[in-house]
């Protein structure tokens, strides 16, 4: 069991207020991810869950009991960290069995579930090793089979890739999807990365300034982005985001569209020039100025042989696009 | 030609290393020769290096001439005991400043180190005075306490800069791991202290032990230490230097035995967190 609600949690550091005040519901067995930019109070707001924070207001509850004001060693909860933050001094097994060894389990049981967790996690071979000798890859490994044997009833990651190399990072990120898969067990992560987000998330909670912007799947967030922010924050290339007259044409104070419905087309009702043109081989992403509009990014498939000084023609795709009002709410219908 | 330039490098920088060493232990190298000569080729002009007659007569007139062993026994007391009471005094101290930090531990730290920037020659009288007063005078435990309040304030700063250098994180992951606050001090704080702990009380120890101003002037007979032992063979009748000599060599060459054996943790606490 998983479930961990929020309600109207607040924390302040003196008289800076990092969360002045969220709810949120978990439920068991689903993959949250936190994102958002750096300084939004995701990892505060993951500790304040832990309980390495104290809450200033409001309350939490896991599995519909109050924790509040739980030690973090009470609340049965595991977490990765961004440093890994293994026990320098202990082997690779040690590191593992430490929970155990503080829950006083049976030192037979405490074995059976370091060697399951190591099987996982291809550690079998690097269980008598410092973490010292180990990579990145291999600590983090660590970091997470500390984590499983507890069989905790939520898992808490704290940005837990940002210290590896990009390759190791997607596969890193397979194998906890896949973790989550086969354990059906809650998991928080935190990310700045919304690419992490998209790609892991069962629900993903969008963070700014402390506050939630939107909370949904990732598509939800893609298609239907509750705010401008929202709209900027998810997706790769950004969404263009276009103000002045042709929004307020289309009876709104910003008009978004992402890059990659935007089609170039002789019957284009923009036109702009080819600034910058990046070929990535399976797409082409081309940064056209389109005069009034501003800066508008252009994603198109495969390989197209537009170079620098072009002047294109920009249809937006029927239904793809965004109307936010003054204070940047989607305006919907 | 890259690697010939950088093997001519590899030995000019040996020499040069070489010789910066031998020139820095050439006093000691130095005060351990003379202690084998005749108090003649002690002072014999041009100076006589290796080739002279070599003599442990020396060592034996310092041995009945005074008690080494009382020496001895009274640096090991004082220097130990020192640094015994600064650590159990050091180590809470260091460990809130480290972990629990207020706003003015920088300025409590500050405010420690700025006691050694005052001679010491400037608290000799009001020391001298409470130590009459208190019956101090001239007893182990009055240097005990002096040499421990002297060296304080650099044991806190060696500790603090350590423990500082433990990663907030872990003691959270052990937190998130279930250990209680017992458990964290055992099995995750102290393993990682510890080296760190060590190089301190080494390096206070050496300090203690080679400490001479306070020894001199609050000891005489009863609690001199090793210092007072040597400056007892600079005599104002004549210059002895064999004697002398023999009596320096005698009294660092428990200390210098027990840094040549440490000096690997020794380096590691001088140059730690100057070197990542």
């Amino acid at each position: 069991m998983g479930k961990i609600t929020l309600q109207s949690v607040r924390k302040s550091f003196g008289d800076v207020h990092v969360i002045p005040g969220i709810d949120l519901e978990i439920n068991d067995g689903e993959f949250v991810v936190f994102v958002g930019p750096s300084g939004c109070g995701k990892s505060t707001l993951l500790r304040l869950i832990a309980g390495l924070e104290d809450i200033s207001a409001g309350s939490i509850a896991i599995d519909g009991l109050d924790a509040t004001h739980l030690p973090p060693a009470k609340r049965g909860l595991a977490m990765v960290f961004q440093s890994y933050a293994l026990y320098p001094h202990m082997s690779v097994r040690k590191n593992i069995a430490f929970p155990l060894k503080m829950a006083g389990m049976d030192p037979a049981e405490q074995e059976r579930r370091v060697t399951h967790a190591a099987n996982i996690l291809n550690l079998t071979n690097y269980l008598e090793r410092r973490p010292g000798q180990l990579s990145g890859g291999q600590r983090q490994r660590v970091a997470i089979g500390r984590a499983i044997v507890r069989e905790p009833s939520a898992f808490l990651f704290d940005e837990p890739l940002s210290n590896l190399d990009a390759a190791l990072r997607v596969s890193m990120r397979q194998e906890i999807s896949e973790l989550h898969q086969s354990l059906k067990t809650t998991m928080i992560y935190v990310t700045h990365d919304q690419v992490e987000a998209m790609t892991m998330a069962d629900k993903i909670v969008v963070l700014n300034a402390g506050r939630i912007e939107q909370v949904g799947s990732p598509l939800t967030l893609y298609h239907q982005p509750d705010n401008v922010f929202v709209a900027g924050f998810i997706g790769s290339p950004k969404m263009n985001l276009i103000t002045g007259p042709t929004a307020a044409a289309h009876g709104c104070h910003t008009l978004g569209i992402r890059p990659e419905h935007l089609d170039i087309r002789a019957d284009g009702i923009w036109e702009g020039r080819v600034g910058l043109a990046e070929h990535l081989g399976s797409d082409t992403f081309l940064k056209v100025d389109a005069g009034a509009l501003g800066t508008l990014t252009v994603r198109a498939t495969g390989e197209v042989g537009l170079r620098h000084g072009d002047v294109v023609r920009l249809a937006p795709q029927e239904g793809r696009l965004h109307r936010f009002d003054q204070d940047g709410k989607a305006i919907r219908g | 030609m890259a690697r010939a330039a950088t093997n001519r490098r590899k030995t000019i920088n040996t020499i040069l290393a070489w010789s910066v060493g031998l020139l820095i232990f050439f006093p000691i190298l130095w005060t351990i020769l003379t202690s084998f000569k005749t108090e003649g080729d002690a002072i014999a002009y041009p100076p006589k290096f290796l080739f002279f007659d070599w003599t442990l007569e020396n060592y034996s007139i310092v041995q009945e001439r005074s008690n080494y062993m009382r020496y001895l026994w009274n640096s090991v007391i004082i220097a130990g005991g020192s640094t015994l009471l600064g650590i159990i005094i050091a180590v809470p101290a260091a460990w809130s400043m480290a972990f629990v930090p207020s706003k003015r531990t920088k300025d409590i730290l500050m405010w420690m180190l700025s006691t050694k920037m005052l001679p010491a020659v400037g608290v000799l009288y009001p020391i001298y005075l409470m130590f009459i007063k208190l019956g101090l005078l001239d007893t182990r435990l009055g240097l005990v306490i002096v040499l421990m309040l002297i060296n304080l304030p650099i044991i806190v700063w060696m500790l603090y800069t350590y423990f500082k250098e433990i990663p907030a994180e872990i003691l959270e992951a052990a937190r998130m791991d279930g250990a209680s606050l017992k458990s964290e001090l055992l099995y995750v704080l102290t393993p990682m202290a510890i080296p760190g702990i060590a190089s301190t009380i080494l390096l206070n120890i050496i300090l203690a032990w080679n400490e001479a101003f306070w020894t001199l002037n609050l000891t005489a007979a009863k609690a001199g230490t090793l210092t007072a032992f040597i400056a007892s063979y600079s005599s104002p009748e004549g210059l002895f230097y064999a004697k002398l000599s023999a009596a320096s060599t005698m009294a660092i060459a428990p200390i210098l035995i027990l840094g040549w054996f440490s000096q690997k943790q020794l380096v590691r606490g001088l140059t730690f967190g100057a070197v990542k």
